[in-house]
């Protein structure tokens, strides 16, 4: 039996909800695989977020006009079918682009499809709403998990590298920090964000409820 | 007694229906695109090689490829599979060097790389890795250390008198120590990822450099044959 539609929001609300309330990467710390191995560069982590975003927002739509007509003890297994064959096509896609990038992306282009980020939404939100809000949902999901993808990507390549976006930016004689590429970078980098974003809510947070407890 | 009841079967034909009709729908779409991108990213995979044949061998203004046949003799082919050579000739159609694809083990994962070999001069004339994945920032030098690529202007793999071996196998040695022409001068924190090119080079270079100097007469006169 399909599982029942939930009860309508805001169009804006389901777009914007990704972006920082509901951030996939520094709020639901969804998909670290992608967001800790390929954001070395500024470039691999674009590529690799809007990678996520198409695949996300293409299996969205299709879960979501199909949601009246998967049962529900198959809907894993199908959704998974949906999502793997537009990471397939991403994969074709990317190559036909630029093999460079191709290359640079490695196994991680294919490995979307266990993005837990991408099941996540299709399962919990695009299988109970209607395609315009699936789509979305997608939209705001992808555009953070891309955004959150280049601030660790810019800061890795900056301070690993030197450069952002191949563009070289300290004179010579700087010394790059090497380990901000390697894996250990992507953890102090996350790391990083994480304390800056939660220090961020918390202050946010505290405000509002000094403005409630003020007498007028 | 008390009776329990069974919970109800779900119907088998909406599962079997939905996960076939998915099936046959992401069948479709994925054949479409494998077939509008297959063209595109054979060019792309040419022109990566024809960029990196012109690389590694800079005097070259024309390639023509080349199948080893039967082990022996080389023909000039214009889409083949297996053991491809690329001979490059400058405008006076004069073989100026053979470019030959090479792959092994590296740090991480295979490398693979295209290095040019000057007949005349018995030397590597130029190097360039195709595919690798070693680790960014200090395996990957291997693409971007200059001085790393400088060993690779004149690698020395002359023959022996018998025409069969090599004099000197190709050796990578620690960075600064390079003493004889057929060294390779190492790169400290990528040890292992600029051995790996070393002995790739060395196996490749022990097997094909003997073959192209017994039958340099081919190359250089299917090369002339195949000029447009």
């Amino acid at each position: 039996m399909p599982l029942p539609d939930l009860p309508p929001t805001t169009p804006t609300d389901e777009f914007v909800k990704g972006l920082w309330r509901e951030n996939p990467v520094f709020v639901q710390v969804l998909g670290m695989c992608p967001v800790l191995a390929v954001s070395n560069s500024a470039v691999n982590a674009l590529a690799m977020g809007l990678a996520t975003t198409f695949v996300m927002l293409m299996s969205n739509l299709l879960v979501s006009s199909l949601r009246n007509f998967i049962p529900k003890q198959v809907r894993i297994a199908s959704y998974i079918l949906i999502i793997a064959t537009f990471v397939t096509i991403v994969d074709y896609v990317i190559a036909a682009i630029s093999l460079e990038l191709y290359n640079a992306l490695g196994a991680f282009i294919s490995l979307i499809v266990v993005n837990c980020l991408i099941l996540g939404r299709a399962e919990a939100f695009a299988s109970k709403h209607g395609i315009g809000m699936a789509a979305l949902d997608a939209l705001g999901m992808g555009i953070g998990f891309t955004v959150a993808l280049l601030c660790l990507g810019g800061v890795r390549e900056i301070l690993g590298s030197g450069s952002l976006f191949g563009v070289a930016l300290f004179p010579e004689a700087f010394q790059p920090w090497v380990v901000m590429i390697l894996p250990g970078g992507g953890f102090f980098t996350l790391a990083g964000w994480l304390l800056l974003i939660n220090y961020l809510k918390e202050r946010r947070e505290a405000a509002s409820v000094m403005l409630q407890e003020t007498p007028e | 007694m008390t009776e329990t009841t069974q919970p109800a079967r779900p119907p088998v034909w909406p599962m079997y229906r939905s996960l076939v009709g998915i099936g046959v729908l992401c069948a479709v779409l994925i054949v479409l695109v494998f077939d509008g991108t297959r063209p595109i990213i054979a060019r792309n995979r040419a022109e990566a090689l024809e960029r990196a044949v012109f690389t590694v061998l800079p005097d070259a203004t024309r390639r023509v490829t080349f199948a080893l046949v039967d082990e022996r003799r080389f023909e000039p082919v214009t889409n083949g599979s297996g053991s491809l050579l690329h001979a490059g000739f400058d405008a006076d159609d004069r073989l100026v060097g053979v470019a030959v694809e090479a792959g092994g083990m590296g740090y991480a994962d295979t490398i693979s790389l295209l290095y040019g070999y000057s007949p005349a001069a018995e030397t590597i004339v130029g190097m360039q890795v195709l595919t690798s994945k070693e680790t960014p920032g200090l395996g990957d030098k291997i693409q971007t250390d200059e001085d790393f690529l400088a060993n690779f202007a004149a690698l020395d793999v002359k023959l022996d008198e018998t025409g069969t071996t090599l004099r000197h196998r190709i050796e990578t040695v620690k960075q600064g120590t390079k003493s004889e022409p057929w060294q390779i001068d190492g790169i400290t924190g990528a040890t292992i990822s600029s051995e790996a090119i070393g002995d790739i080079l060395a196996a490749s270079s022990a097997y094909w450099v003997p073959l192209i100097r017994r039958r340099l007469e081919d190359l250089e006169t299917g090369g002339i044959d195949a000029a447009p």
